[in-house]
């Protein structure tokens, strides 16, 4: 460290100190452009779909992309009605939910609840490995186990082939669970102490206290939990890629093959379409349709976290 | 908060025919939180064994020394492996050093209260759900094609993979800031440090363990990430270790991706197998992380 060289007397600062200042604005100047940029990243989203799809709306009309039920974009000639891809999409995204939230729940409700420190110590650490295996690999097990072992077996009410929603709903459902499991927990965690151990004292057992204290406390957190789940399913795209195929199904049963917004991207994306084409711009048109859709899904979730969250004292 | 409790003593209904039922009412719960618990071991564990099953003919050397290869027997993934290491240690080390600047500025120079301040922080949580997908389509649009015309680069995926596990790492870096006390900060200025002085000499040093977990979870995820390089083609046959930015490049969720499809069970296999060492790789990078954090668990 430097000798001090402000002695109490001086009122000016010497030359040091203010050549000092000047470097200290000059960082945070150069910090503050650096934290900056990552709203250039949002805007270069923004604008990187909105322009390719003003000219994709050009060629095709509104009434066209959302008024048909047919989705042929890349064959010749194309159609280009949005809807098998929307009802694709929300059949996984449904599916998907249907398992993680009331999972997530479970197991949060299990590990906050009624799990000695010993069996939490051991389960925690596999949660978090479910939660890092990457999506690929889920798309892999989609494939070879839980379309033939548990898709096929569970659906009766059509034959259920090689791809199907339901194989990529659940698998993306699973996908999902640790993460629901821990934002339950942290929503539970907020619960006061002084509110549980008040409904013990009344002679509420564990199930009534889960059901009946904790989780209405707890309501708002778990809620938006739940609609950044709905946000993460619809974003999925290497599971249901490989798990649910690539035809554009208008269908209700999730035993097709059936294509979301997300998989068709990545579908478009394994062709080489070229710059400029009305294909090309397909993915951009879509793009923005599930950018959108998400924006408002996670948009809303924190809202329901800063309006109806109960504040205790 | 009021409520009206009513005046009936309630030790009566412990010994009455409901108090059966409730118990019978908790042990159903309790059975539900066991079967969900349950599911999600047992699909870590089946989905480790079914990719044991598939891919142990091929974990051998032939599999990591290996370029791809029309026979699946001599098929391997060295390409790959090196893809994924260019990848994810240069988009690790950039969005390292945008993040702990980010962090830094938010957490010891701006007013906490800004119009800047709130619009970053809000821009980070949006950044944050943005399907992974949607960067690919913006490296498609700006970097690989159009204004940079980068073209399908070892370059142009770790920009994309850069933007994508920003977010992840602002969030940590932050926290990590915010858990060192001010009563340090107050002591470095109280002996006359300048405010960066204060930062680099006495912030970051008991901040660093909480930002090296931070960042390897984040490089964790862009090692594991596969939807947006579909895009930005990864998917290419690629018979060669990256040389530098400009270089061709697959990595290796791109080639499981690409195994997994294939149609014959001995490319499956390799696919497999290629799971296998990933996944052998998260764990190392996970161990690292948690070894750091008890290492330097300190008590302020």
């Amino acid at each position: 460290m430097s000798t001090a060289s402000v002695s109490v007397g001086e009122l000016q600062p010497s030359g040091r100190k203010l050549r000092q200042q000047r470097s200290e604005r000059i960082i945070q100047f150069l910090l503050m452009i650096v934290a900056t940029s990552g709203v250039l990243i949002t805007f270069g989203v923004v604008f990187a779909l909105v322009r390719p799809s003003v000219d994709f709306f050009r060629a095709i009309s509104i009434g066209e992309f959302f008024g048909s039920t047919a989705w042929f974009p890349l064959y010749e000639p194309p159609d280009f009605g949005v809807w098998p891809l929307i009802v694709g999409t929300f059949s996984v995204m449904l599916l998907a939910v249907i398992i993680a939230v009331p999972g997530g729940l479970a197991i949060a409700f299990y590990l906050s609840q009624y799990a000695s420190d010993r069996v939490r110590r051991k389960l925690k650490p596999l949660l978090e490995i479910l939660a890092g295996v990457p999506t690929v690999v889920f798309g892999f097990f989609a494939i070879n186990f839980v379309g033939p072992n548990v898709a096929a077996k569970i659906w009766v009410f059509s034959d259920v082939g090689f791809y199907s929603a339901l194989s990529a709903g659940i698998t993306v459902g699973l996908m999902i669970m640790p993460m629901m499991t821990t934002l339950a927990e942290d929503a539970m965690a907020a619960v006061p102490r002084s509110l549980i151990e008040g409904s013990y004292a009344l002679g509420a057992t564990k199930r009534e206290t889960c059901t009946g204290v904790i989780f209405p406390a707890a309501l708002s957190g778990i809620i938006a939990a739940g609609v950044i789940a709905m946000s993460r399913a619809i974003g999925e795209t290497t599971i249901v890629l490989l798990a649910a195929g690539s035809t554009a199904n208008f269908s209700f049963d999730i035993g097709q093959p059936m294509q979301t917004m997300s998989s068709f991207i990545g579908f478009a994306g394994l062709g080489d379409q070229p710059t400029g084409s009305t294909g090309y711009q397909t993915i951009f048109a879509v793009g923005l349709l599930l950018f959108v859709i998400t924006f408002f899904l996670n948009m809303l979730s924190r809202r329901i976290v800063s309006k109806f969250r109960e504040v205790y004292e | 908060m009021s409520s009206v409790v009513s005046a009936q003593p309630v030790v009566a209904d412990l010994h009455d025919t409901t108090s059966r039922a409730r118990k019978g009412l908790d042990k159903l719960f309790l059975g539900g939180l066991w079967m969900f618990t349950l599911v999600a071991i047992i699909t870590l564990v089946t989905l480790v064994g079914t990719t044991l099953l598939k891919g142990y003919s091929r974990l051998n050397w032939s599999l990591v020394a290996n370029f791809p290869s029309p026979f699946p027997g001599d098929a391997g993934i060295q390409a790959a492996i090196f893809g994924s290491v260019w990848v994810v240690v240069t988009s690790g080390l950039i969005s390292l050093f945008i993040a702990m600047s980010t962090a830094i500025y938010l957490e010891e120079f701006a007013d906490q209260r800004s119009r800047l301040n709130k619009l970053i922080t809000i821009n980070i949580q949006t950044l944050a759900g943005v399907p992974s997908i949607v960067f690919g389509i913006l490296g498609l649009a700006f970097i690989a094609r159009g204004w940079l015309g980068w073209g399908f680069t070892v370059g142009t995926a770790s920009a994309v993979l850069t933007m994508m596990v920003l977010p992840v790492m602002i969030v940590s870096a932050r926290e990590a800031l915010k858990a060192v006390p001010s009563s340090l900060r107050e002591g470095a200025f109280a002996l006359g440090a300048t405010r960066w002085q204060t930062i680099v000499k006495q912030v970051l040093p008991s901040a660093i363990p909480g930002i090296a977990t931070g960042s390897i979870l984040g490089v964790s995820r862009a090692l594991g990430e596969s939807a947006p390089l579909i895009l930005l083609g990864a998917l290419a046959y690629v018979s060669s270790n990256p040389t530098g930015f400009a270089s061709d490049y697959t990595v290796l969720p791109l080639v499981i991706l690409k195994y997994t499809q294939e149609a014959q069970e001995e490319f499956q296999a390799v696919g497999a197998a290629a799971i296998i060492v990933l996944l052998m790789l998260l764990v190392a990078l996970n161990m690292i992380a948690i070894i750091i954090r008890d290492k330097s668990r300190k008590s302020w």
